[in-house]
């Protein structure tokens, strides 16, 4: 079938946030993974930074990216008119 | 159809708001049976046969013989529900028992674990579930089929899915027989068979329905099991009962701890000792294979003057015993004494301080360190968005919305474990360090004779003081989960919850990849390819036929002990990474990607990915020596997904593309609705659980 402007739009928009999304991801995993023994001289509430990071900081990050995700695709698919429950 | 779904909802949470206060109630009961004197051996039995017979009750109450709710309950798990199901499939008996330990030991260097699977869902949450919810079919190979065309990419799908899962699901049930073993006293192959039954009640008679009722039903228990223990040492050891939010202060007092523990000069006359038995240990493998019969002679002599002088009979059967477990042969000498240097190699330094990050001796080791905990988390994190047991929960819920909200659902649920697990490694270590270490041998605890016993916990005074140092007390990983309740002075009835949420923990895994292994072969091999004119009926007949058998074979091959299991696990993330991750990726993101290229872009992946692992695993009769840039085995995804993705691409490009029915078949995926959708078939009429 032929896909209106609307539908291309969702779909560019949808990217953008999945890619925003994966560069959150990508930094919170890896930076503080290559940069450990720097990040650990640092304290976080008694956490040494890397360790913190490591053990629940970019875990909560997690929990947040697809949390957010949820809600702002779900409010896409209403704003575009592709949601399900119509 | 929301309204039924929405009442549906509503009766499954005061369904379970029962079953959570049923349990509750029933763990404060056998806790005031315990007080009244109920042995812990009947604590053991109450809790596992409690646990079995309730996963089985739901099992029975689930049975279905209707296709959907068979493969993918009926599609109406609420996002929620979904979630919490998804945490009890992904939890295996590693994460619930292991990791901790592995945390213990590992410090910093353990946190790869943490990380790559958890970070692995944001993977599943961008980039797959809301399109293979879509796509709404019932297996992963389905995908492949439907988007590549022909039975080519299914078929390798379905290859990749039983290697990956199969040595998976033969952990789980080993799992079982440890902890069947252990708490229950049953002889392991016993305990590897009546685990079997309570997978089996679930799994058979209601497929995916019925799984994943039980699924949630086991999160429950596996989660406070997990939580409870480490919830009241946090309270004794900090008056805080949030242990995730205080560890930070115990980990600085440790890290105190660990300065002065290292260097006090008892602990370095100890190293001292081990380096020396090291370095003989050293010398008798060189001195192979005369340095055997050169001991075996010196045995001999000396039980020789230990009868002439009359020796007490203690001393003459400890020299009898030596003399019998002498090594039989060279290879068997080499065997075990390279074994036992390096376990003195290991005593022979302190260990690393548990905050230290990717430390080395110099530069090179450093780097090598944090090289391959890269790698790890990526192989995790992208095998986490690639093992069908776990996608293929995505199918299950009502729509595309509530896939995206049941990913959110299944990691806030996995948070809830991973998150713990490096306060339990910390409370633990604060506790061994400042209680155990240091007091006098003849008074330790109870739990450090109890988990003697079965070998767990073990002690060698090497320097004779009579005081335990930190060097001569051996832990095994698990003792870290399994021990807490008691190093924490709880009763008995803590112990047998934990043990019931590792039984859960392994049980629910082995319960999603059973069905996944039967599914693919029912449905993709049998259904797709052998036979599409097969009746429902027939169907399903096949699908818990093969069940059984693959069952059957899981359970026979645990009950061998295979020695490398771990490693055969670690090797499952790496295959469904190489094999699946750029097929399914490519399949939704780019239209461009054909048949030609996903085939020989998941060859490609799996074979770099098996290849390396051959290359560099002894158990292939490969050698580290051989790694590239010093990646261990485990990782071998860290070669084989890149590989896989330029192959996809290259052959993708160099060939047609796809014609137009795949075209639209992608742009289907890309939105929740589109005008010309078809309907979802109505849910069906018996509502579960």
């Amino acid at each position: 079938m032929q896909l209106s402007e609307r539908h291309r739009e969702y779909w560019r928009r949808n990217l953008r946030v999945t890619l925003v999304l994966l560069a959150v991801w990508f930094t919170v995993t890896f930076v503080p993974v290559f940069f450990a023994r720097e990040l650990n001289e640092w304290s976080f509430l008694g956490w040494p930074l890397a360790f913190y990071m490591g053990a629940q900081g970019s875990l909560i990050v997690y929990v947040l990216i697809i949390g957010y995700y949820a809600r702002v695709m779900n409010r896409f698919d209403r704003e575009y008119g592709v949601n399900e429950d119509v | 159809m929301p309204q039924r779904q929405s009442a549906f909802y509503r009766q499954l949470k005061k369904m379970y708001a029962w079953y959570a206060g049923g349990f509750a109630l029933f763990v404060v009961l056998l806790s005031l049976a315990e007080g009244m004197g109920m042995s812990s051996r009947w604590i053991g039995y109450v809790f596992m046969f409690a646990t079995i017979a309730l996963y089985a009750g739901i099992g029975v109450m689930s049975r279905t013989a209707d296709v959907s709710e068979y493969y993918v309950a009926g599609r109406r798990v609420p996002a929620m529900f979904n979630g919490m199901a998804t945490g009890a499939d992904w939890m295996s008996a590693a994460s619930f028992i292991g990791l901790a330990g592995t945390l213990y030991f590992g410090g910093y260097q353990g946190l790869a674990f943490v990380m790559g699977w958890t970070g692995g869902y944001c993977l599943v949450a961008l980039l797959l579930a809301p399109y293979l919810r879509k796509f709404g079919e019932f297996t992963i190979p389905d995908f492949l089929g439907a988007r590549y065309g022909g039975n080519a990419a299914r078929m390798i799908g379905v290859f990749a899915t039983i290697l990956a899962s199969f040595t998976y699901v033969v952990a789980q049930i080993y799992g079982v027989g440890l902890i069947t073993s252990r708490f229950v006293g049953l002889e392991f192959e016993v305990g590897v068979f009546v685990g079997l039954a309570g997978i089996l009640v679930c799994s058979f008679l209601g497929g995916m329905r019925a799984v994943t009722w039980t699924q949630v039903a086991q999160y429950i228990i596996l989660i406070v099991a997990y939580l409870l223990p480490v919830v009241i040492l946090s309270t004794k050891l900090t008056g805080v009962p949030v242990p995730q939010a205080v560890y930070g202060g115990v980990l600085q007092k440790l890290t105190t701890t660990e300065q002065t523990l290292f260097s006090s000069p008892r602990e370095v006359e100890v190293n001292a000792m081990y380096k020396a038995r090291a370095e003989a240990f050293d010398e008798k493998i060189k001195g192979l294979p005369a340095s055997l019969e050169a001991e075996r002679a010196a045995l001999t002599v000396r039980l020789d003057e230990l009868k002439q002088e009359n020796a007490s009979a203690k001393d003459i059967s400890s020299a009898e015993k030596a003399l019998k477990y002498m090594p039989r042969d060279e290879a068997d000498a080499r065997k075990r004494w390279t074994e036992a240097r390096a376990a003195a190699i290991a005593k022979s330094a302190p260990p690393l301080p548990h905050t230290a990050a990717h430390a080395g001796r110099d530069e090179a080791e450093s780097s090598r360190k944090r090289l391959n905990f890269i790698a790890l988390v990526i192989c995790l994190m992208i095998g986490t968005a690639s093992l069908p047991h776990i996608l293929m929960r995505y199918y299950t819920t009502p729509s595309v919305k509530e896939a995206r909200e049941s990913v959110f659902w299944s990691l806030f649920f996995i948070f809830l474990l991973y998150v713990t697990a490096p306060a339990y490694a910390v409370f633990a270590k604060f506790e061994i360090y400042t209680n155990l270490v240091g007091s006098t041998i003849s008074t330790l605890p109870g739990w450090v004779a109890s988990w003697g016993k079965v070998g767990l916990v073990k002690i060698e005074d090497i320097n004779g003081d009579g005081i335990l140092q930190l060097a001569e007390l051996t832990l095994n990983t698990d003792v870290i989960v399994l021990a807490t309740p008691e190093i924490a002075g709880l009763p008995y009835v803590i112990s047998g919850l934990v043990a019931a949420g590792g039984l859960a923990a392994a049980l629910s895994t082995a319960d999603g990849l059973l069905l996944t292994i039967a599914n693919a072969m029912s449905h993709d091999v049998y259904y797709k390819v052998i036979d599409p004119n097969a009746s429902t009926q027939r169907r399903l007949v096949i699908s818990k036929a093969l069940l059984l058998v693959v069952a059957l074979v899981a359970a026979y091959t645990a009950s061998l002990k295979p020695d490398n299991i771990l490693f055969m696990v670690g090797l499952a993330f790496s295959i469904a990474s190489s094999a699946f991750f750029p097929a399914l990726v490519c399949g939704v993101f780019w239209k461009r990607a054909n048949k030609a290229g996903a085939v020989s872009g998941m060859v490609a992946g799996l074979g770099m990915c098996l290849y390396y692992a051959s290359l560099t695993h002894p158990f292939f009769g490969g050698s580290i020596a051989n790694a590239w840039l010093g990646i261990e085995p485990i990782s071998c995804g860290f070669f084989g997904i890149p590989f896989g993705f330029v192959v996809l691409v290259i052959v993708s490009l160099l060939t047609p593309a796809p014609d137009t029915a795949t075209q639209e078949l992608i742009e289907h995926l890309r939105y929740p609705r589109l005008p010309h959708d078809r309907i979802d078939p109505p849910p069906a009429r018996n509502p579960g659980p």
